[in-house]
């Protein structure tokens, strides 16, 4: 271990050359999920391990739709890890999962019990600042243990090089860290897989979106609406002509005394239809279905949105270089499996094992091999068939053009796609729940929007509750966000701001608006040289840091500094 | 490595919560007393310190026995260890130069602290004389108006950054053999710039936290008994301050007479603007 004690100057020390800088064994970056599970397998073989959180708190820069999952055949799951964790973590054990298919006012609803409990020791609903900030107190326990701990409020904001090989990692306010192993879990928008060279997922087809809104519930009113009981909880999830045509659906999950009531979109539908994210989600709010479940006061607890990464397009195959390996979002490592997501449990798997492999690359005397152990530890495990399926490699080739989907899309829609789904209404309600079956479903309108619409349609009963809900505007909604930062203003630099170019932005940024000038990004119209000219400008300061519009849009921005940017709540 | 910050209680002064009598006196039994803000910055010298170079630090105050919530503030916020509150009837009333000479006895009293940190003036008496005086008796190199510091342990100096003249455009380098006396100006900031630090910071603030929930307990009382003080030489009896007058604060004018006016009221509101035309139209 270098001698620090001198080295506490405010010059810092060049990064460069990492000739002062401090060592630890591990470093992991981001206490979410992921960081967290790294982080305790490391302390528990005796690893000197250092976490750094980028938030005020662990899980104040997070947000999930709100289910963790816990497989029966992964090697780690989050109370195997952490006991207690699903008495004092988690929200909800959620025992029953449906699926609401809805055309107009018309609604079929089939059971996911089957692929719901799939493969599933059991699914919990959470919320995030909760969640994570009850890790993070664990990990730092253990971690402090084995001579390290965890630290919050400070951005990682790259990798410390020497000799063209990263040995460690940079931050703002704290001198470099040198480590033998960094295990980068920092997040959908992470800096060090991009630094590494290892995350290029630029196009919108790429990602989804989701956006969520925290719903308050009396816990008793939860128990009479969905008919269950404290320890019990619904998952419900929406799809059909809710959604003016883009691809995606919703979702509905009960927390202890809220709901998480969220949409979540293919990202590119989502541009080309210029559409709100928070009218899609007001679309959905408001339906006379969802009236049954809400509260008589409608009252929003949060806003929040967050970009989700396709792992059948992006999760990276051999997450590492030299000596940093990625887990959980920053690898891609998002699966969605037909309409149900699972990110968390894949995160804590991939940190477990990334963990792991460095224990055992260690102890063979060749903590360089760490990565290569951790990729073929995550084709062993079957992590990776889970999140890249070769099956849908094979479909989507054939089922994702445009006129294969019309096709498609036209026969759903005829009188014998119609009489065919008619017939073989129980044979839907057996598709949606096979795992083999969503794996290779291809992302295209027929699955998210016609066959769920047709089958509302054919088989569908008319909602018939009453739904008085009345959701907040957006600029409520940004109005009850935090956000603060120092690292400019505005903080995002719009590298084209032709409409053209960064147009799409207004819209599909959660926070901006088409005609609402308090977002993010507006629209405006300039007179340029007795011409008029059609730009995007930038408002100061509502942001999410979802990085939806570096990837809609041509725009520069960077994390704020630890502590710094939005802090979310329940996340 | 050991080290003491003085700290003293003042009246909080903050709005709302200052009681004066009639004379414009200040009413000490009515106004809640918080820790000398100025304090503060010797408070967070002596925890970067401690930070970076391990030990203990100690924190000393004079005063009646409601004292020892300020001492609480100080374990609080920098993490302290032990809490001294010298407290006696004979050491009332007494000027800085009194109160000097008791301190600095408590000082030796513990032992040999390396370091001993003031804060700049506090915010009743505002002399800022009680640092340098206490320095004095103890015999040590001050360096007063710091902005930053670090110590070589195996050296036995210390090195700071100070203010000269207290001007922030001005700053020079200074060093001093421990142990030694520190004045921290307002403009020092803490730095941390490792983990480790960070990470001891947090492990003493886990620490503290636990201790702070009984601290006004564990205070440590001392008396003049105890510190083997002359009555004649604290207190009023040893201060060669006389005061000869305190001015009351002058109050602010009293608010000019007001009249309501009824906007509704077309008579008034007429007549309002008769007053206000002159002055539109620039007489």
């Amino acid at each position: 271990m270098s001698d620090t004690r001198n080295a506490d100057t405010d010059g810092g020390t060049d990064a460069t050359t990492g000739t002062d800088a401090e060592r630890f064994e591990a470093v992991v970056v981001g206490a979410g999920p992921g960081g967290a599970a790294a982080a305790a397998v490391l302390a528990d073989n005796g690893v000197e391990t250092l976490v750094l959180e980028r938030g005020v708190e662990a899980g104040s820069k997070n947000v999930s739709g709100g289910l963790i999952y816990a497989g029966k055949s992964a090697a780690y799951t989050a109370d195997d890890l952490f006991p207690g964790f699903r008495e004092e973590a988690t929200e909800r054990p959620v025992t029953r999962n449906y699926m609401d298919n809805v055309a107009g006012d018309e609604v079929h609803t089939i059971d996911l019990k089957r692929v719901h409990e799939h493969d599933t020791a059991w699914v919990d609903s959470v919320l995030r600042r909760r969640m994570d900030s009850w890790l993070a107190e664990r990990v730092h326990e253990r971690t402090a243990e084995a001579g390290g701990g965890l630290l919050t409020d400070v951005r990682v904001n790259g990798l410390l090089w020497e000799d063209g090989e990263a040995v460690g990692v940079t931050c703002d306010k704290l001198d470099p860290i040198r480590a033998d192993v960094v295990i980068a879990a920092d997040g959908v928008n992470s800096e060090l897989a991009r630094a590494a060279g290892l995350m290029d997922w630029e196009e919108p087809d790429e990602w989804f979106q989701g956006v969520k809104a925290v719903v308050d519930v009396e816990p008793d009113v939860i128990a009479d609406r969905f008919d269950v009981a404290e320890d019990e909880g619904v998952a419900r999830l929406f799809g059909g002509d809710l959604f003016d045509g883009v691809r995606g659906g919703g979702f509905l999950y009960t927390n202890r005394d809220s709901l998480s009531i969220g949409t979540v979109f293919h990202l590119d539908s989502l541009a080309e239809e210029r559409a709100e994210p928070h009218e899609l989600l007001d679309g959905l709010l408001t339906h006379p279905h969802l009236g049954q479940w809400l509260p008589d006061e409608y009252s929003e607890r949060e806003y929040s949105a967050k970009l989700v990464p396709d792992s059948k397009k992006v999760a990276h195959g051999s997450p590492h270089r030299d000596r940093m390996l990625l887990v959980g979002d920053a690898a891609g490592q998002m699966q969605a499996q037909g309409p149900i997501i699972k990110g968390m449990n894949h995160a804590v798997n991939a940190g477990g094992l990334a963990a792991e492999a460095y224990v055992e690359a260690k102890s063979r005397n060749a903590p360089h091999s760490a990565g290569e152990l951790y990729a073929s530890k995550l084709r062993e495990e079957g992590v990776m068939d889970e999140l890249r399926p070769t099956r849908y490699e094979v479909t989507r080739r054939l089922s994702e053009s445009d006129a294969v989907t019309n096709v498609l899309d036209s026969v759903a829609r005829s009188s014998v796609g119609r009489f065919g789904l008619r017939a073989t209404g129980g044979l839907a309600a057996r598709l949606f729940n096979s795992p083999f079956v969503l794996g290779m479903i291809p992302d295209t309108r027929t699955s998210y929007v016609t066959v769920p619409t047709v089958l509302a349609e054919e088989l569908g009963e008319r909602a018939t509750g009453a739904n008085d809900a009345d959701p907040p505007t957006l600029e409520e909604r940004i109005g009850e966000l935090t956000y603060d930062t120092d690292v400019g203003n505005p903080h995002i630099e719009l590298v084209d701001e032709s409409f053209e170019a960064s147009g799409v932005a207004v819209t599909a940024c959660p926070v901006s608006a088409e005609g609402f000038g308090g977002g993010c990004y507006r629209e405006e119209t300039v007179r340029v040289n007795g011409g008029e000219e059609r730009v995007v400008s930038l408002d100061t300061q509502p942001c999410v840091e979802c990085g939806t519009c570096a990837v809609v849009a041509d725009t520069e921005w960077t994390h704020p500094r630890g502590g710094k940017g939005v802090a979310f709540d329940e996340g | 490595m050991h080290t003491v910050v003085l700290t003293k209680g003042v009246p909080d002064f903050r709005e709302g919560k200052v009681s004066f009598d009639e004379d414009g006196h200040l009413e000490r039994g009515n106004t809640p007393t918080t820790m000398n803000p100025n304090d503060e910055h010797a408070l967070r010298a002596a925890l970067q310190t401690r930070v970076r170079h391990g030990g203990r630090v100690d924190v000393m105050s004079m005063g009646p026995p409601g004292y020892t919530s300020v001492l609480r503030e100080a374990m609080e916020s920098v993490y302290a260890d032990d809490l001294f509150l010298i407290s006696d009837k004979q050491f009332a009333a007494a000027d800085t130069w009194a109160t000097a000479i008791t301190l600095a006895t408590a000082i030796q009293h513990l032992g040999e602290p390396s370091l001993i940190f003031a804060g700049f003036k506090t915010a009743d008496g505002e002399t800022g004389h009680t640092g340098p005086q206490t320095c004095w008796c103890l015999d040590m190199p001050l360096i007063t108006h710091v902005v930053a510091l670090d110590v070589d342990e195996e050296a036995e100096r210390v090195r700071a950054k100070r203010l000269v003249e207290g001007d922030v455009s001005e700053i020079e380098t200074v060093e001093a053999p421990l142990p030694a006396f520190v004045v921290a100006d307002p403009e020092f900031e803490p730095s941390y710039r490792t983990a480790r630090h960070r990470l001891e910071r947090k492990r003493l603030r886990a620490e503290a936290r636990e201790r702070a929930e009984t601290a006004e307990e564990e205070v440590t009382f001392w008396d003049h008994a105890e510190l083997n003080l002359d009555p004649d030489y604290v207190g009023l009896d040893g201060s060669p301050t006389i005061v000869e007058s305190v001015d009351p604060i002058p109050k602010a004018p009293s608010e000019r007479e007001a009249t309501v006016v009824d906007p509704g009221d077309p008579e008034a509101m007429g007549e309002v603007v008769d007053e206000l035309a002159p002055f539109a139209g620039g007489d």
